[in-house]
């Protein structure tokens, strides 16, 4: 459904993402982790086409749509959420999701109900009334959730909705991410709370220092060497490995 | 589901008495200053549309009420073409205006006061030309010869002009209205709210925000053909002096940017008080500006949503007739 060919993105003369490819299957839960300043948001806004690569390509659904604006990729079924949320914070949750629903419905009325149903299917019913800006942090990542789930994409970037949530709210949103997967979206989720990335997605890229060092299921993953010592730094993976057979 | 609320209706319905009356009752001392203040409104209801609404503060909205009132007035003095098709060429030329300013501006990405300053950029050089050619009467201005009748577009009689400019305004604010309660402007609020979870959310902000400039640039222009015809004389600082471009941003902030009756509220009031001011202390030229200064900055202290903003706060909410979907 999605295929990204060897992406570079250079900032002045950092690299932000190296060469990097990943291919997303539909109907899964596929994850994108990787250390902190890995190119993992900057890959979401190449893919969302908020910034050109360098070079390399994208695809979707067959269809190369690297260079496309981006709200061009939003209308053939692609939207993307932001880590630093974007609240339209002077307007309820209500109209927060409306505006993500007017992509596929031209009536304001028609839009605003439509808010409605998705307001409650990511668990945001009582809340619907309610200012985007009074929301809690866990509030606003599920609004950004609905606001993109509105736009009836066929595929959703999720760009760490679950950072910052305690424990029963991850549980909560796992459960809802679940839930849209079911009803037949596409999702890609970048995502630091390894739990629920086990417990999600069948299937995982890691990135590092915007290069993709491993593909597999979480399960390998956290089990790979390069994978640990990405996270943990060199030689990690050998320490770890004492360590156990120590004791 | 917003509701209006008792202040609101106070404050609505004072307005329309104080019109209404003096369409029934034409008093000569309240007409030639109700008259200029709707004017100023129908431009201050136009830059609404992009800066209450869009979020894209213009300082230069007197380049489409100046373009609106050079074009009518030279087709008609130049060229000898019925005042009324002059001022529908006229609203043309303003929307073409608004919409070049616009297309460049948004292409290269300018936001907040980069699109201010171009707007005012673009105001001053049609200033400058306008003053510079003859063709524009130079930097004498345009005299229209008063011929009255309606074929001509020119009412001996002012209470006809005043219904004429009340019309227009309540025009411009049913374009409002219907910009409210659509889709375009839902778009647009999201464009003010977060440019950049518009874009993710599927919305084309270039697009939207050029047609909102344009929209706003054919009602602009609408309130320069009717200077023109109310005054019959345009020149250069009138026209497209900065004068204009404050005055078209001081009504809705004053009264309530975004909203569909901020602009009108906020500009009676302001012109109210310059008038007050100048029959106070008569003799001190550009007193009014200093006040309007005054007014401004204690509005965007104290009441950033403006006067009409205020309102909403006063008295139990009554249901409206149809709960729709407001602005804020
Ligand atoms: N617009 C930008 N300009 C310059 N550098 C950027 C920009 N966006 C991201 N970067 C840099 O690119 C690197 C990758 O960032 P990011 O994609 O946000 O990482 P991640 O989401 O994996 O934490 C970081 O070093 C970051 O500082
Ligand atoms: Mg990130």
């Amino acid at each position: 459904m999605l295929s990204v060919s060897n992406v570079t993105k250079r900032f002045g003369g950092l690299v932000a993402v190296s060469d990097a490819s990943l291919k997303v299957d539909q109907g899964r839960i596929v994850a994108l982790i990787g250390p902190n300043g890995a190119g993992k948001t900057t890959l979401f806004a190449i893919i969302g086409g908020f910034v050109t690569p360098d070079s390399g390509r994208i695809q979707f659904e067959g269809r190369d749509i690297t260079g496309m604006p981006p709200h061009a990729i939003c209308r053939l079924g692609l939207t993307r959420t932001f880590q630093i949320v974007q609240p339209f914070a002077g307007l309820t949750v209500r109209e927060n999701i409306a505006i993500g629903a007017h992509l596929r419905h031209r009536g304001r009325a028609e839009a605003l109900e439509r808010a409605a149903i998705v307001g409650e299917q990511v668990g945001m019913g009582p809340l619907l009334d309610q200012p985007a800006q009074s929301l809690t942090v866990a509030g606003r990542k599920r609004l950004e959730l609905a606001r993109a789930l509105a736009t009836e994409a066929k595929l959703l970037l999720l760009d760490e909705v679950m950072a910052g949530l305690i424990p029963s709210e991850i549980t909560e949103i796992v459960a809802t991410i679940r839930k849209i997967r079911d009803s037949g979206v596409t999702i890609l989720l970048i995502e630091h709370v390894m739990q629920a990335v086990m417990s999600l997605s069948e299937e995982a890229y890691v990135l590092n220092q915007g290069r993709m060092i491993a593909h597999g299921t979480p399960a390998q993953l956290v089990a790979d060497p390069t994978v640990i010592e990405a996270y943990l730094g060199h030689g990690a993976a050998e320490r770890l490995k004492q360590e156990s057979d120590n004791a | 589901m917003k509701t209006t609320s008792f202040g609101e209706w106070v404050l609505y319905g004072g307005i329309c008495a104080y019109l209404l009356t003096l369409l029934v009752m034409p008093s000569q001392l309240w007409l030639g200053f109700t008259i200029n203040a709707l004017i100023v409104a129908i431009l201050s209801v136009a830059w609404n549309l992009l800066g209450g609404f869009g979020g894209q503060m213009s300082f230069g909205h007197a380049a489409l009420f100046g373009t609106g009132a050079y074009v009518t007035a030279m087709l008609q003095v130049r060229w000898g073409i019925n005042p009324w098709l002059a001022a529908v060429a006229a609203i043309v030329a303003a929307t073409a205006v608004a919409g070049f300013i616009a297309a460049l501006s948004f292409r290269y990405g300018l936001r907040g006061s980069y699109f201010a300053l171009v707007t005012l950029a673009f105001a001053e050089v049609l200033r400058i030309l306008a003053s510079s050619f003859e063709i524009s009467g130079g930097g004498q201005g345009i005299l229209v010869p008063y011929k009255a009748g309606l074929a001509n577009f020119q009412f001996a009689d002012r209470s006809t002009t005043y219904a004429l400019v009340l019309f227009l305004v309540v025009v411009a604010m049913l374009i409002t209205l219907a910009v409210q309660r659509s889709r375009f402007g839902a778009y647009l609020i999201a464009i003010r709210e977060n440019e950049e979870a518009a874009k993710a959310l599927g919305i084309d902000t270039f697009r939207t925000k050029v047609l909102a400039m344009m929209l706003s640039g054919a009602i602009g222009g609408a309130a320069g053909v009717a200077y023109l015809q109310t005054y019959l004389f345009i020149d250069a600082p009138i026209a497209f002096g900065s004068t204009m471009s404050i005055e078209a941003l001081l009504g809705p902030i004053i009264g309530g940017a975004g909203t569909v009756w901020g602009p009108l509220v906020g500009t009676l009031i302001i012109h109210g008080l310059g008038e007050t001011a100048k029959h106070l202390v008569s003799g001190a030229p550009g007193l009014n500006l200093v006040l309007y200064g005054v007014v401004l900055m204690v509005i965007l202290r104290y009441l950033p949503d403006g006067i009409v903003g205020l309102a909403r706060r006063i008295g139990p909410r009554r249901a409206a007739p149809t709960a729709m979907p407001e602005d804020r």
